[in-house]
């Protein structure tokens, strides 16, 4: 028996699985036929088997030219960055990481997966050329696995500090070791310069912007470089809430992944749950009841509206009215009234289990939500005669960190962002789940991509939000079951357990060795709060998963916040910052 | 006109242990100084006595200045907490400040990693005595669930901590409750740096 000391974890010691199959997805031969089509139009792609995605491995010389082929190629249109990162298989022969970049395309709605093989001592070249949006993401595969990307521009660490040493995300690193940061070692940071400065080199001043500031939101900093009043440089350093996600998902067992999913974007962290759960349940081949799937719907489109509350009640404490902070986090509070009635807990309810739900909703659960869907549209619409029309307000976020279309696309923008910048993509639309494609609603969209337009497509959200909900209750709870009836995924019943000596071994099993997913990898992603919220994950057949990587959508638009507010003031800057609603637990994970 | 003299102080709570406010032999005298002249009605006394410690204790404890050190989840829930719906303006501490020099209770709200740890010190150090710390949840009080490399396993490594509140986020009732509890230890007396 080994000791659990304070900081590390102990390995799973237990009976090695027998069912360690391949993955094999549902839909494997249209995939196929996809990945067919890709590989005729574009050279250099050695097409991988059995995967969810077409999925294309590439030597290392040629992934920029594939990277640049697949962007241009005019029927492909492979133009989104959606996500790029590492996966460690130590003593592989073909060198130990995997570097996974995906691509997304607007035009044909769908996702395209490459792989790069590579060890410690080969880097790669960058892909920032090609993808701007790239940069952190590099930046990111570099601090946690130590790959190296030549040409990149600014390549040190982002999410980890100064002093640490390693790369914690690699698979020999003990998780529990850290580095301690003491303030002599903090490093100075010098502003990326956007605009060329005019005046004196003494009429420049660099001004620090949290980590801890009233208007950062949490925990990001900013260096900027002032010229007066103008903005004419700017770093964005973050990983001041770096929680080990991914290195904690990897130690704890398929279930106990759930609650660190709620603390990721934690002003709509049921959302996360679901996304976490659909990509599991993708793995596993099984689809939660469809009473399940319909409180999913619900509770998901309740939790967009409290983040959108939230995001545009502090954005305009941010400018300097308060009142519509009251007024929407009255509504905010009687949603999270809602979430605590079924889950028992108010902000982060980990309320969805794989393969379905926790606990049954209660029995008043419709007429709850119809009185919250009365209730909302008053204080949306008190919002709306408050600010939409109000000058004070047009003047401050009118044309205030702007960006157009294709730069928005080239970052990876996703969510209310994009749309805002005239890209009417949503996931719900383009790649359905939970049988959002059985609703009529619609993808708001606004133009110029500023300060003002975000908010008009948030408020616009709300209400398209409601009318989702409207319908779901119109149509009904299905009866049945709220999880799926399998043992070897959903605990059965408690008094079951107490009484049948087969329930009694299933929830033994169950607790001792876990959900054991078969052997592969997938992509999810729902439509979160911010964007396409993605959830990759690779399992090797045993009760933790062997890697998890979130698509966090404020980190793409975090990385672009420098472009979007160079040539403007500090107070611009902090409106843009407030309605960009960069969430630092999802953004640094 | 006879003068009595009513002594208040930290013996007092002793007593209340034991008995109900307003009752036993020392009738009227309660925890706050002013109390006693009202409560008694056959006193006709013009002034009382107390030790200075006690009267500026209970001052200090009901003039609250809280820091939010707002990081992640918890934040959240202190945003409830100061609005509305919960209003911590009903116990005297509602003036948020979010300069430390301008605060005397910092509420540590969120996970505190090795990369802020700095900061949090710095701002610690710049808020003025006398100063209370108030850990916010489980990732303050002991690193929560994050039992990784790169989270402070509670905020007790770098800076004293006066009241640790539990929960994953703790409710706004649970937060209030935690700060009352501050407010009556600083009353006793009990913190003394």
């Amino acid at each position: 028996m080994s000791t659990l000391t304070k900081f590390s974890s102990t390995p799973y010691t237990g009976p090695t699985p027998t069912n360690r199959l391949p993955y094999v997805p549902r839909d494997l031969e249209a995939v196929d036929r996809r990945r067919d089509e890709i590989a005729a139009r574009i050279t250099s792609l050695t097409p991988e088997a059995n995967q969810d995605l077409p999925t294309f491995i590439v030597r290392r010389e040629d992934i920029v030219e594939t990277l640049r082929a697949l962007r241009d190629d005019p029927e492909l249109q492979f133009t989104l960055p959606l996500d790029l990162f590492g996966v460690d298989y130590p003593g592989r022969p073909e060198g130990r990481f995997d570097v996974v970049y995906l691509l997304y395309s607007l035009k044909n709605s769908d996702r395209v997966r490459l792989k790069v093989r590579t060890d410690e001592n080969t880097p790669l070249p960058t892909s920032v050329g090609v993808f701007k949006g790239y940069d952190w993401y590099e930046r990111e595969a570099f601090d946690m696995f130590g790959i190296g990307f030549e040409g990149h521009p600014n390549l040190r660490r982002l999410l980890t500090h100064e002093a640490f040493q390693g790369h914690a995300l690699r698979k020999d690193y003990d998780p529990g070791k850290r580095w301690l940061l003491s303030e002599k070692d903090v490093a100075q940071i010098t502003p990326k310069v956007f605009i060329e400065p005019q005046g004196h080199e003494f009429d420049r001043v660099t001004l620090n912007l949290g980590p801890s500031h009233p208007a950062t939101h949490g925990t990001l900093r900013l260096v900027v470089s002032l010229e007066g009043e103008t903005i004419v440089g700017l770093d964005a350093e973050i990983g001041y809430l770096h929680r080990c996600f991914e290195k904690m998902s990897e130690t704890h067992s398929w279930q106990q992944v759930i609650p660190y999913t709620d603390r990721l974007n934690y002003c709509s962290a049921f959302i996360n749950n679901v996304g976490y759960a659909l990509a599991v349940e993708k793995l596993l081949g099984i689809e939660a009841p469809p009473r399940a799937q319909h409180i999913r719907l619900i509770l998901s489109e309740f939790m967009r509206i409290a983040d959108h509350m939230v995001c545009i009640g502090t954005n305009l404490v941010d400018l300097g009215g308060l009142t519509n902070f009251w007024y929407l986090f009255r509504g905010r509070e009687e949603i999270y009234a809602l979430i605590e009635a079924c889950s028992g807990a108010r902000i982060l309810p980990s309320y969805t289990r794989i393969g379905g739900l926790a606990v049954d909703v209660p029995s008043n659960f419709l007429e709850q939500c119809q009185k919250l869907v009365n209730l909302i549209p008053g204080l949306i619409n008190d919002v709306d005669k408050l600010l939409s029309r109000n000058r004070v307000f047009h003047e401050r976020a009118d044309g205030s960190g702007p960006i157009s279309a294709e730069n928005a696309i080239a970052w990876g923008f996703t969510g209310p962002c994009l749309r805002a910048a005239g890209v009417p993509f949503d996931v719900r639309k383009a790649n359905p789940y939970l049988g959002y494609e059985t609703y009529d609603w619609d993808v708001p969209v606004a133009e110029g991509g500023d300060t003002l337009a975000r908010y008009m497509v948030r408020m616009e959200e709300m209400r398209q939000s409601l009318s989702i909900i409207q319908q779901a209750i119109d149509r009904g709870l299905p009866e049945g079951p709220i999880i799926v009836d399998d043992p070897y995924i959903a605990l059965p019943e408690k008094e079951k357990v107490y009484n049948e000596m087969e329930s009694l071994i299933y929830h033994f099993k169950l607790i001792m060795h876990g959900i054991q997913p078969p052997v592969g990898e997938t992509y999810f992603a729902v439509e979160g709060a911010n964007g396409e919220l993605g959830f990759h994950i690779v399992s090797d057949g045993t009760k933790n998963p062997y890697r998890i990587k979130v698509r966090p959508p404020c980190f793409s638009i975090y990385q672009a916040f420098g472009e979007m507010i160079a040539g403007q003031t500090i107070p611009d800057a902090i409106a843009v910052l407030g309605s960009l609603n960069i969430i630092a637990g999802e953004l640094d994970r | 006109m006879a003068i009595k003299k009513i002594t208040v102080d930290n013996s007092i709570v002793q007593r209340k242990a034991n008995q109900l406010p307003g009752e036993g032999p020392e009738k009227g005298i309660q925890t706050l100084p002013g109390e006693a002249l009202r409560d008694d009605p056959e006193s006709d006394a013009t002034f009382i006595t107390t030790k200075l410690d006690t009267m500026v204790n209970w001052a200090r404890g009901n003039s609250l200045w809280p820091l939010p050190f707002g990081t992640a989840c918890c934040a959240i829930e202190f945003m409830s907490t100061v609005s509305s719906h919960y209003d911590m303006a009903r116990f005297g501490f509602e003036v948020v400040r979010f300069s430390p020099r301008q605060a005397d209770m910092m509420i540590v709200a969120g996970t505190i990693v090795d990369k802020m740890a700095p900061v949090l010190r710095k701002i610690y150090d710049q808020m003025p005595e006398p100063k209370y710390v108030v850990a916010m949840g489980a990732c303050a009080t002991s690193g929560g669930f994050y039992r990784a490399y790169h989270v402070v396993q509670g905020v007790d490594e770098i800076i004293p901590v006066d009241i640790w509140v539990p929960g994953c986020p703790p409710t706004p009732e649970g937060l209030m409750y935690g700060i009352l509890k501050l407010q009556e230890k600083i009353k006793r007396g009990e913190i003394r740096r």
